[in-house]
C-alpha cells in the first residue's frame, strides 16, 4: 500500500510537471517591454496593428497612428485646422491640375541615414500601386497615369475561380524622376485636390531596405518621420523614440512614445484617470454616461467633432428604394436633434450636409429642409411613394450603434406611421460582407471618416458611379459630370465651388441619409501639457509636452 | 498506475486530432469573409484579398488546410497571424500570464473555499454558517464584470491601493485582485461543496468510530473526515483550472491582462484559424492533464480507488 501511494504521488507530480511545461513555454518573459530611456516618454492608447507596419498596406487606426509617427509625407495637415501644408515637399507646382512638379526639401534622411530622394517616393508609389504586391492602399494611386497598366482587377471577384491577369507594366508611366530632388507626376485626368491627398500615409516614401529585404524592414521599420522604431511586442506595445536628425518643425519635445495596446477602452480609460496612461482618444460609454469623464478628468479632456459623418445608406440596387421621394421622406422623418440630445448628450451635431465640419471646402446647411424633422410632410411624401412593407435598418451589433439606430427607428415609426425595426448582425465583418456583396434589402448603417481633409473625399468615393465606397450603387450622370468638372478646376477654390454644387445635387437624390457628425472625447494624464488633438482623432506628438515626474 | 497514466496520455492523441479538426471546421464555417471588415467602410482591394488568400491558403478546402496546419504543428510551427506575427510567439507571451492568473485564482478559491466550507460544515446551522451561506449566494448572483469593475474602481481609482490595470509583466502581486475576481464565483461553489460533503460525512460510521476510538478532534477532521470529503472538491478544482484558463476573457479585459482570453477573443473576431487552433490545442491538453491529475489524486485521498 505504501508503494502504491508513493506511485500515486509521483504520478501526481508528473502530471503537474506536464501541465506546467505544456503551457509554460519556459516562463521566460518575452521582450522586456519598454525600459524607459532618458528624457520623458509618453504612453498612448493603441490597438494591435492589423498588418505589418508598411504605409501602403495600413489603413486602420491601430497601425496608422504608429506609421504617422514613423513617416513624414510630402504634405502634412495642420493639427488644428487640417489645412494641408508642405512637409518634405519644398514646392508642388502645376499649371493645368494634371502635371505636377514636386521638388523636395534638402536634408531629409531615413532613420538608417540614407537620403530621402525623388526616387524613394517614385519607387514606393510604384510598389504600392502594383497589384501583385496586394497593398491595401493601392487605389490611392488610381489618379496617376498608367495606374491601369500596373493594377489589374480580378475579373470574377476574389471568390471566383479566375485570378487577376498579370499587369502589363511594373511602373506607372505618369511618374518621372527629374533629378534627385525633383519628380514629375502626370495624372490621367486633371485632379485639383491632388496636393491635398499627398498627406495621406499611402504616399509616404520607403527606404532602399524595404525593396531589398522586406522581412528585415518589417521587423524594424525604417521611416523618415519625427520618431524612429525601437521595439514591438505583439499584443503589448510598439515603442518609438525621437529621431534627432528630423528636419521638420516643430520638433517633438517628448523623448519617445509607447503605443500601448489595451484589451478594452474601459481599461485604458481607468489607466488615464489613474495617470498610468497618458492619452486616450476613445472614452468608453462608462465614462461618457452622465459626463463622468468631465469630473474624472477635470481640465484634461476634450470633446470635439472630427472628419466623419454617420449615414444610413439605401441599397439602390433593390427596386423598392428607387423613388427619391421615399428616401427624402425617411430623411425628414428622423428627429436628429432629439437623437443628439437623448442618446449622445449633445455631442454629435445633427448632419446638415454630406461633409463633416472642419473639412476644407465645406459650407454649412447644404441639406436644408431635407435634413430637418418634418413629420407631416414626411408622412405625405411617404404615402405618395407607395412603399410597401415595414422599414428595416441594419447594422453590426459589435459597436455602440444599436442605441441611436433604435431611436432613429422610433422617430421614423412615429413620423411615418409605419413599423420600423432594427435588424442587427453580429459583427462588422458580416455587415461589410453583405454590403460588399450587394446583398442588402434594408437601410444599412455606413459611416465615413475622411482619408484626407477635402470636400472631395466626401463625394467622389461615395457617390460617383463606381466610386470605391459607393456601396449603394448610386449613379447619376449629371453628378458624375459635375464632379469631373470640379476635379479639373484650375484652382482649389473653383473646384470647391463645383464640389459644393455637386453636393446639393446629390442631396436631392438622397442616396444615403446623413444622420449626425462624428465626435470624439479624448482624455489625458496630469503629466501632459499643450495637448492638441487633431481632427483625425490623434494626439499631435510634435507639440505635446510632458512634465518629468 | 504507470500503465494507467500512460494509457491516459495516449488518449491525448485522438482527442488532439479531433478537437483541432473541429476547431478548424468551426472557424472555417463562421459567417462573413475574414477580409470584409478589414479595410473599414471600403471593400478591401481585390489584389490585397487575393494575395492574403494565397499566402494563408484560404482557397484550399478545409481538410487540405488542416493537414498543412497539423504538419507544420508537428514541426513546432504554429503559423502566422494575418499581421505577420508568429502565433507561437503570441502564445508564448500570453500563456504564462494566464497560467499565473489561473494559479492565483485557484489558490484563492481553494484556500478560502475549503476553510470556509470546513468551518461551516462542522457547525451547520450556526451563525457563521448563515453568514457564509448568504455571502456565497451573493457572490454567485453577481456577474464577474460587476465584481471586476467595482474592485477596479474602488481599489484602483478611488482609493489608489492598486494600479487599475496589470502591466505587461503581470507579476503575482499585481494578479491578486484580478485573481480574486476570477475566483469569486468558483470560491462560492467550493465552499458549498465542501460544506455539504463535510456535513454529510460527519454523521457517517467511520467518523463515529474514529471519535469512539478516542482520537483527538483535529485528527478526526483533518485526516478521516477531510480526505473523504475532498473528493468532489478536487474534481471541481481540477476542471475549474481548465475553465479558468479559457474563461478569463472578461477579467482579462477589465484589468488589461495580456493573456489567452483576449487573444482568443480577438482571433475569433478576425477569423484567424491558426491562432484559435493553437490556443485551443493547448487548452485541450491542459484539460486532459488536469483530469489525469485529479484522477491520480483520488488514489492519494482514498486508497480504495484502484486503477487498472
Amino acid at each position: 500500500m505504501r508503494a502504491r501511494r508513493a506511485a500515486a504521488w509521483t504520478a501526481g507530480l508528473l502530471s503537474i510537471a506536464l501541465v506546467t511545461t505544456a503551457c509554460g513555454g519556459g516562463g521566460g518573459e518575452p521582450g522586456g517591454g519598454a525600459a524607459t530611456p532618458s528624457g520623458a516618454t509618453i504612453t498612448v492608447n493603441g490597438t494591435e496593428p492589423e498588418n505589418p507596419l508598411v504605409p501602403g498596406n495600413t489603413n486602420e487606426t491601430g497601425g496608422g497612428k504608429v506609421i504617422d509617427a514613423l513617416f513624414s509625407s510630402l504634405v502634412e495637415y495642420d493639427p488644428v485646422t487640417a489645412q494641408p501644408a508642405n512637409m518634405v515637399a519644398e514646392s508642388i507646382d502645376t499649371t493645368d491640375s494634371r502635371v505636377y512638379t514636386i521638388r523636395l526639401k534638402d536634408g531629409w534622411t531615413f532613420h538608417d541615414g540614407s537620403p530621402v530622394t525623388a526616387q524613394s517616393f517614385v519607387r514606393s508609389w510604384n510598389y504600392t500601386a502594383y497589384s501583385p504586391n496586394g497593398q491595401q492602399n493601392a487605389s490611392f494611386f488610381s489618379k496617376i497615369q498608367g495606374y491601369d497598366q500596373v493594377h489589374t482587377e480580378d475579373p470574377d471577384g476574389t471568390a471566383g475561380p479566375q485570378t487577376a491577369p498579370q499587369p502589363a507594366a511594373q511602373e506607372m508611366s505618369g511618374l518621372r524622376v527629374v533629378d534627385d530632388r525633383t519628380f514629375e507626376v502626370t495624372l490621367s485626368a486633371p485632379f485639383v485636390v491632388f496636393p491635398t491627398i499627398l498627406g495621406y500615409r499611402a504616399f509616404a516614401p520607403l527606404p532602399e531596405l524595404f525593396f531589398t529585404d522586406r522581412a528585415a524592414f518589417e521587423a524594424v521599420p525604417i521611416g523618415n518621420g519625427p520618431f524612429r522604431f525601437v521595439s514591438r511586442q505583439p499584443g503589448v506595445n510598439v515603442v518609438v523614440e525621437r529621431y534627432e536628425q528630423w528636419p521638420g518643425a516643430p520638433k517633438p519635445s517628448v523623448a519617445g512614445v509607447e503605443f500601448r495596446f489595451y484589451e478594452s477602452a474601459e481599461a485604458a480609460y481607468a489607466d488615464v484617470v489613474a495617470n498610468n496612461l497618458d492619452f486616450i482618444e476613445v472614452i468608453p460609454p462608462s465614462g461618457l454616461a452622465g459626463n463622468l469623464y468631465q469630473t474624472d478628468l477635470a481640465d484634461r479632456s476634450v470633446s470635439r467633432t472630427f472628419l466623419g459623418v454617420q449615414r444610413l445608406g439605401f441599397p439602390l440596387y433593390d427596386a423598392r428604394y428607387q423613388n427619391p421621394q421615399l428616401r427624402q421622406a425617411i430623411s425628414m422623418a428622423i428627429d436628429r436633434e432629439q437623437i443628439n440630445q437623448r442618446i449622445f448628450g449633445g455631442t454629435r451635431p445633427p448632419a446638415d450636409g454630406l461633409v463633416a465640419p472642419d473639412v476644407p471646402g465645406r459650407i454649412p446647411n447644404q441639406c436644408g429642409e431635407l435634413c430637418t424633422y418634418q413629420p407631416d410632410r414626411a408622412r405625405q411624401m411617404f404615402q405618395a411613394s407607395g412603399f410597401q412593407g415595414p422599414i428595416e435598418l441594419t447594422s453590426n451589433a459589435d459597436s455602440g450603434n444599436a442605441e441611436w439606430i433604435q431611436a432613429t427607428c422610433v422617430s421614423i415609426s412615429n413620423a411615418l406611421g409605419v413599423q420600423c425595426t432594427f435588424v442587427p448582425v453580429p459583427t462588422f465583418g458580416e455587415h461589410r460582407s453583405a454590403i460588399n456583396a450587394r446583398q442588402l434589402s434594408r437601410l444599412y448603417r455606413t459611416s465615413w471618416v475622411a482619408d484626407y481633409p477635402s470636400i472631395e473625399n466626401f463625394l467622389n468615393p461615395l457617390y460617383r458611379t463606381g466610386g470605391s465606397t459607393n456601396d449603394g450603387e448610386y449613379s447619376s450622370p449629371a453628378v458624375d459630370e459635375l464632379l469631373a468638372r470640379a476635379d479639373a478646376a484650375p484652382s482649389v477654390e473653383e473646384g470647391n465651388a463645383l464640389y459644393q454644387e455637386a453636393e446639393r445635387m446629390i442631396i436631392q437624390d438622397m442616396p444615403a441619409i446623413p444622420v449626425y457628425f462624428q465626435s470624439f472625447q479624448a482624455g489625458w494624464s496630469e503629466r501632459l501639457q499643450n495637448v492638441t488633438v487633431t481632427p483625425f482623432r490623434e494626439l499631435d506628438l510634435e507639440s505635446v509636452t510632458v512634465s518629468d515626474n | 498506475m504507470g500503465r494507467y497514466v500512460l494509457r491516459r496520455l495516449l488518449q491525448l492523441v485522438p482527442v488532439f486530432v479531433g478537437t483541432t479538426f473541429l476547431i478548424y471546421l468551426l472557424v472555417w464555417a463562421l459567417p462573413g469573409d475574414p477580409f470584409a471588415g478589414k479595410c473599414g467602410e471600403r471593400a478591401c482591394p481585390d489584389a490585397y484579398v487575393a494575395r492574403m488568400r494565397e499566402e494563408f491558403h484560404l482557397d484550399e478546402n478545409v481538410v487540405g488546410q488542416y493537414l498543412r496546419y497539423v504538419g507544420n504543428l508537428l514541426q513546432g510551427d504554429f503559423g502566422q497571424t494575418f499581421s505577420g506575427t508568429s502565433v507561437g510567439q503570441l502564445i508564448a507571451a500570453a500563456y504564462p500570464v494566464t497560467l499565473r492568473l489561473a494559479i492565483v485564482a485557484l489558490l484563492i478559491e481553494a484556500v478560502i473555499g475549503v476553510v470556509a466550507g470546513v468551518l461551516t460544515g462542522l457547525r451547520s446551522g450556526g451563525f457563521l454558517d448563515n453568514v457564509v451561506l448568504v455571502s456565497t449566494l451573493f457572490l454567485i448572483s453577481i456577474p464577474v464584470f460587476v465584481t471586476g469593475y467595482v474592485l477596479q474602481t474602488v481599489l484602483g481609482l478611488r482609493l489608489g491601493i492598486i494600479a487599475p490595470t496589470v502591466s505587461a509583466d503581470a507579476s503575482f502581486g499585481e494578479l491578486i485582485v484580478p485573481g480574486f475576481v476570477l475566483a469569486s464565483l468558483s470560491m462560492a461553489y467550493v465552499t458549498r461543496l465542501t460544506r455539504t460533503s463535510i456535513a454529510e460525512n460527519r454523521r457517517s460510521d467511520y467518523v463515529r468510530t474514529a471519535v469512539a476510538k478516542g482520537l483527538e478532534p483535529r485528527r478526526v477532521v483533518g485526516v478521516h473526515l477531510l480526505r473523504n470529503s475532498l473528493i468532489p472538491v478536487v474534481t471541481f478544482l481540477g476542471v475549474d483550472l481548465g475553465s479558468l484558463m479559457s474563461g478569463a476573457i472578461v477579467t482579462e479585459g477589465i484589468f488589461n491582462i495580456r493573456g489567452i482570453g483576449g487573444l482568443i477573443f480577438r482571433s475569433i473576431a478576425l477569423r484567424e484559424g491558426a491562432t484559435v487552433t493553437g490556443v485551443v490545442v493547448l487548452l485541450v491538453i491542459i484539460y486532459l492533464l488536469m483530469n489525469l491529475l485529479v484522477d491520480v489524486v483520488y488514489a492519494v485521498l482514498d486508497p480504495r480507488i484502484r486503477y487498472v
